[in-house]
């Protein structure tokens, strides 16, 4: 960091001055903690695992174990990281495994083999009773079919992780009032599950998941069974949850649009395997393989991704205004070639674009300041805006648009080469 | 034909021994049982007609509707005026005895069956046995046990009458949803929470209907086991038959049906209740009964 205050430019990559890269929804960035970790894990169903085990150690397919030892391959070899407050989806087709994934990161279905980190602590190799202690402070669980109690109420409902881990009933109704608060049903808490529909009822579900105020939130196809309106409605609920608080979650989606919408990462499963891991961006702009293209045949890129996903961060022409350096910018950009220099402050918050033009203008001035040469009439967009919106906006800039976070951060900037190759990919 | 075999001769010699070497613990049984009856027919017979009419009343009026409450006194007050209004208590008695002894055996065993496969496998041949049986050979092993009176026709009630209490209620266990099981782990329940906080509440329709088939079967064995003089309106139905007495037959044959009625309709509503608190599948038949407002 001392080079910065020497040099108006920054020369580190995003990740050397704290600037997450793909920080469209969430803000996670690569630097932050894993929060679990997935180690090799298998799971076979079978009395016996080892035999199957050791045959798909030796690499042998999902299929071949079948019918050989007439034996059911769940999840093979899954490795994978989940980072403090992202969004982490796993998405496949029904039997691909992705449901017994779910279910072995809090052991309602055992591992055969293999390590589940949760905040560095291995959830396998606990016993009963610290599993227990486990689920009930550190994981809540979201169902497809909401999974209530029809006999409690809302309230009762929400409150009952806490009833389960003894807390006394003004505290637990408290907590599950505040959740219910959150999920915008606080004036329904003495309604039946009977008495509400399902995307109230799954609201609830959701109140129920947060009210113990989980380290790791598993959601199993939690909007899947609710019709396309309320999907997204929801959807655009656990967003804005997620601004407030950054939870970590796992989310299991067979629709491709809900991980493309809400994942900050996706992990597309096939055949029991974890096939690729990576943003909404990198997994449609390079598949893995040919089962992952096919799955995004269909989708229209402008629609899915958004600004955050596509805008380019380069060194070269950001510029961190300090007083009086103007000229190792206006330095920096001819070096580059670069005709626009999009100036930040030294915290990151995005302050205006400068052009070689006025930077020189300034400069023969008699008193160069940044602030003078910043252009007129700039926008920026948010980083969540998808890019179908911004199609007009982009194409008619003289400049490359800059796109902010909800913070003011800047990320990155859209040329109308990027957005033209972003829509056109693959095609 | 010289080959035999001779269960019966096997059966009978089991039966001898065990009157041998277990008769403490069948007095023991007995007294129990005989205690237990005894205090709810002591109550039942002994309080006034007119209180207990009032609270039967009171419960159809609360439970079923006005409609059902008209029917109970009418049915009652004939029941009353009959002069069988006596035995009728002595009868609910033995009902409510045979039944929650049936209850307090059948529940658990249901619970157990439903998380055991082995006992699952034993008990529910051992039902399919009982339940294929004619009623009237409980009466034989409860008279060699236990003599005549209350106490043998109380518990061959309670062979006869368990049945629906432990099938339903494993039924009802095994079919609450794999989510909601899922549900109560994943927020952290150890082995007895999800028994008594998720898949007893969950199942508890399903476990009503048990009661109510209980209490029904209890009835009809409770007029049977009157052979064995348990007592009750049972006695009056004998009279009549060993009399060919056809007023008495009627009069106390209709009391059996009226009460059968009241029981039957009140311990549904119990279920119906239970029942509504599970989403869509019983709403449909909710508007065609009458169930109380909560």
């Amino acid at each position: 960091m001392s080079t910065m205050t020497r040099s108006a430019v920054s020369v580190g990559g995003p990740a050397s001055l704290g600037f997450p890269r793909s920080a469209a929804r969430s803000g996670t960035g690569e630097d932050a903690a894993v929060r679990l970790e997935v180690r090799n894990v298998y799971k076979v169903f079978s009395a016996d695992p080892k035999p199957a085990l050791s045959m798909l150690r030796q690499g042998a397919s999902k299929a071949e174990v079948l019918e050989k030892l007439n034996v059911n391959v769940g999840v093979l070899d899954a490795s994978f990281q989940v980072r403090a407050g992202e969004i982490f989806v796993i998405m496949g087709l029904s039997g691909s495994g992705k449901s017994t994934m779910i279910r072995l990161l809090n052991r309602l279905i055992e591992p055969s083999s293999g390590e589940i980190l949760l905040d560095g602590k291995d959830l396998v190799s606990m016993s009963k009773a610290e599993l227990i202690q486990a689920r009930r402070r550190n994981m809540g669980m979201v169902f497809q079919s909401f999974a209530l109690m029809p006999h409690l109420t809302a309230l009762d409902n929400a409150a009952f992780g806490l009833e389960i881990s003894g807390a006394s009933k003004a505290e637990r109704h408290k907590a599950a009032q505040q959740a219910l608060e959150q999920v915008g049903l606080g004036t329904y808490a003495h309604r039946y599950p009977r008495e509400m529909s399902g995307g109230m009822q799954q609201r609830v579900g959701l109140a129920r998941a947060l009210a113990n105020d989980p380290t790791i939130l598993l959601m199993d196809e939690a909007f899947s069974a609710l019709d396309p309106l309320i999907r997204t409605e929801m959807q655009d609920e656990l967003l804005r949850l997620q601004r407030e608080q950054q939870r970590t979650i796992v989310f299991i989606s067979h629709d491709l649009d809900e991980a493309m919408r809400i994942g900050d990462r996706i992990a597309i499963m096939e055949g029991g395997r974890i096939v690729q891991v990576g943003t909404p961006y990198e997994i449609l702009s390079r598949p893995a393989d040919d089962y992952v293209r096919s799955f995004f045949r269909n989708v229209d890129a402008s629609k899915v991704l958004r600004a955050g996903d596509v805008a380019r961060f380069e060194a070269t022409n950001t510029v961190i205004r300090l007083p009086g350096e103007l000229a190792p910018a206006l330095h920096q950009l001819r070096e580059n070639h670069h005709n626009f220099g999009y100036v930040r402050t030294p915290e990151g918050h995005f302050e205006g674009i400068v052009s070689r033009a006025t930077l020189e203008r300034e400069l023969n001035g008699p008193q160069p300041r940044f602030v003078n040469a910043f252009l007129p009439g700039v926008r920026t967009v948010n980083a969540s805006a998808p890019i179908h919106s911004l199609l007009a906006l982009v194409a008619d800039s003289e400049w490359p648009v800059p796109v902010v976070d909800d913070d003011d951060n800047f990320l990155g900037a859209i040329s109308r080469a990027l957005m033209l190759h972003t829509l056109v990919r693959g095609d | 034909m010289d080959f035999e075999i001779r269960i019966g001769k096997w059966v009978e010699e089991l039966v001898t021994f065990m009157l041998d070497h277990f008769q403490p613990t069948f007095d023991a049984i007995a007294t129990v049982v005989n205690g237990f009856g005894g205090a709810i027919d002591f109550v039942l017979v002994g309080a006034p007609a007119w209180l207990l009419i009032g609270l039967i009343v009171a419960t159809s009026l609360w439970r079923v509707g006005t409609g059902f409450a008209v029917f109970t006194v009418a049915a009652l007050s004939l029941i009353a005026g009959m002069g069988l209004w006596t035995e009728t208590a002595s009868t609910l008695g033995l009902v409510l005895t045979a039944t929650l002894l049936s209850l307090l055996i059948g529940v658990p065993l249901g619970v157990w069956m439903a998380r055991n496969r082995v006992v699952e496998s034993i008990v529910r041949t051992t039902l399919d046995f009982m339940q294929t049986m004619p009623a009237f050979v409980y009466l034989i092993p409860a008279v060699m046990f236990f003599g005549l009176g209350r106490v043998p026709g109380i518990l061959a009630t309670v062979i006869f009458a368990m049945p629906p209490a432990v099938r339903l209620t494993s039924l009802g266990i095994q079919q609450v949803p794999a989510e909601i099981v899922e549900a109560g782990k994943a927020f952290g329940c150890h082995d007895r929470q999800l028994l008594f906080k998720v898949q007893l509440p969950n199942a508890l329709p399903s476990i009503m209907a048990g009661v109510n088939q209980t209490m029904m079967m209890a009835l009809s064995m409770i007029v049977i086991a009157s052979m064995i003089g348990a007592g009750g309106l049972g006695n009056v139905v004998l009279q009549g038959i060993q009399r060919l007495d056809i007023a008495l037959g009627f009069e106390s044959g209709l009391s059996v049906v009226l009460l059968a009625i009241i029981l039957d309709r009140i311990t549904q509503s119990f279920g119906q209740t239970a029942a509504a608190s599970r989403p869509v599948r019983f709403a449909f038949l909710r508007r065609f009964l009458p169930v109380p407002a909560r």
